[in-house]
């Protein structure tokens, strides 16, 4: 039985085609299409239901000790209103999630984690505690909505005062009130554009929805779907659990070396992923040269012999050319190099690119 | 749901033009392409190669996944609309303007649907 975000009765009244994903119902597209709600965000701004993403807060005086006990990042630098990426891994280096971290005080701190792990992450973290340390999963208590596109900060300027507004990326305000709604509002977001995410009641989700969708219309915000965001996030080569990583990937592997402190603490799987900082196989990007569209899972070849496999592709609407992500041999990843995929038993020409295919200008 | 009339169906989404020469121009319906969402590659057979009913004879790539066209007759292919290879969208935008494949020759034919019972199948599964 699926579960249903605060803002499906939206999702069904605009027409929305509706889908289960990470055991919650959500629009795929809505009648404008893919192609348009992608470049809306690329041109304009669009509006994501994010609900289905998880929450989680660690408050106590040893929170920071047990974020750097679970997560591969160094957390000792931030400060009250910063967020960060970080990986959380297993003993033998395999990814259990990736997650962005929100500093709201120096003992408390809010863990954004991935739908479809929420429940796997819950576990995982609260078997692993330490010392003095309150664990709570307050997914179910917060709504997520997503602005994300060139238009957004003019968007979000009519309805909240600029103490309301981060000015960095990666930043938050805590306390933020955007149309009178309360929310925590962040700068973040999974599209490659500047946008803002905003995490509130869910009985304020409604409200705060229909206020921004009205906000933006003269700017041409629309509300956009999953398909939007999976080929927004592509085509930005952001990776996603399940695909560019998981528990068979390391963050190396995964080219997440970024997320990863090795020269700071101690961390679960630090030992482990220390002997493989060079990784035998590296994640590369793929444009498709030849006619076809690559998916995921579909074999990397040079001269004949596979060096991988895609982790994901797509027909990118803004660039106009299909692109993939592979984790290939670490030998073969020269830009520019000549392979082929091998794409429903048919060989498809294409080329090694470099990562990321669409950057903001 | 448009649906003409002069058209024959199938449950696996295409439609069937019978022409005057006995060859069949086959493309996809409407309710197809609005189920695929935007459509942004096709891969079509080439003149010459025969067919089989109720086999792939060609795929549709939507943004977001890929589709097995089947033809509904054995024969074979007459003719190819190329224009679609460089306007795959055409197929959103005139399903019915848009065939993908004239066969010829055709030695067998599946079962067909009319408009109207193309219309019941499509409010059965609707209702799935």
């Amino acid at each position: 039985m699926e579960l249903k975000t605060p803002l499906y009765s939206r999702h069904v009244s605009a027409g929305g085609k509706i889908v289960p994903f990470a055991g919650y119902l959500l629009p795929v597209q809505y009648p404008s299409g893919v192609i348009a709600e992608h470049m809306a965000v690329r041109t304009a701004a669009g509006l994501f239901d994010i609900s289905h993403m998880g929450e989680i807060i660690l408050e106590g005086k040893d929170a920071l000790a047990n974020l750097h006990h679970l997560l591969t990042n160094d957390f000792t630098s931030m400060y009250d209103g910063r967020v960060r990426y970080t990986l959380m891994c297993y003993e033998d280096g395999g990814v259990v999630d990736d997650l962005v971290v929100c500093r709201i005080s120096e003992t408390k701190y809010l863990l954004v984690v991935n739908a479809a792990n929420r429940r796997k992450d819950a576990e995982w973290i609260r078997t692993h505690l330490t010392g003095e340390v309150r664990f709570e999963d307050v997914s179910d208590r917060v709504a997520q909505i997503a602005l994300q596109g060139p238009k957004a900060p003019e968007i979000l300027k009519k309805l909240a005062e600029e103490s309301s507004i981060p000015q960095k990326y990666y930043t938050f305000v805590e306390k933020g009130t955007v149309g009178g709604v309360s929310c925590l509002v962040s700068r973040t977001g999974y599209t490659g554009e500047l946008g803002y995410e905003f995490y509130c009641a869910p009985q304020d989700a409604e409200r705060l929805w229909d206020l921004l969708l009205e906000a933006g219309k003269e700017y041409g915000l629309i509300p956009c779907g999953l398909g939007a965001r999976d080929t927004l996030r592509l085509e930005a080569a952001m990776p996603l659990y399940g695909h560019e990583m998981d528990e068979t990937v390391n963050p190396f592997e995964a080219g997440l070396s970024f997320g990863v402190k090795m020269d700071s603490h101690d961390f679960i799987g630090k030992e482990v992923l220390s002997k493989k900082m060079n990784p035998s196989r590296v994640r590369i990007g793929l444009t498709v040269t030849g006619r076809g569209i690559a998916r995921g899972g579909e074999p990397v070849l040079t001269n004949g012999s596979e060096i991988g496999k895609t982790t994901s592709g797509t027909f990118c609407p803004y660039l106009k050319e299909a692109v993939a992500m592979a984790l290939v041999d670490s030998s073969q990843t020269k830009v520019g190099a000549e392979v082929e995929l091998e794409i429903r038993g048919r060989c498809v020409a294409a080329k090694i690119t470099a990562l990321p295919f669409y950057k903001r200008s | 749901m448009n649906l003409p009339e002069e058209l024959k169906y199938t449950k696996s989404h295409e439609w069937v033009a019978h022409q005057p020469d006995g060859s069949a121009r086959i493309g996809l319906t409407d309710f197809a392409q609005k189920e695929l969402g935007d459509i942004v590659f096709i891969n079509l057979p080439q003149e010459g190669d025969s067919v089989d009913s109720g086999a792939a004879f060609a795929d549709v790539e939507s943004v977001k996944a890929v589709s097995d066209v089947y033809s509904p007759v054995t024969g074979t292919v007459q003719a190819v609309n190329e224009e679609l290879l460089d306007a795959p969208e055409q197929l959103n935008k005139a399903p019915y303007d848009s065939w993908m494949v004239q066969v010829g020759e055709i030695s067998a034919t599946e079962e067909l649907l009319s408009a109207s019972e193309y219309l019941t199948f499509l409010s059965g599964k609707e209702g799935d």
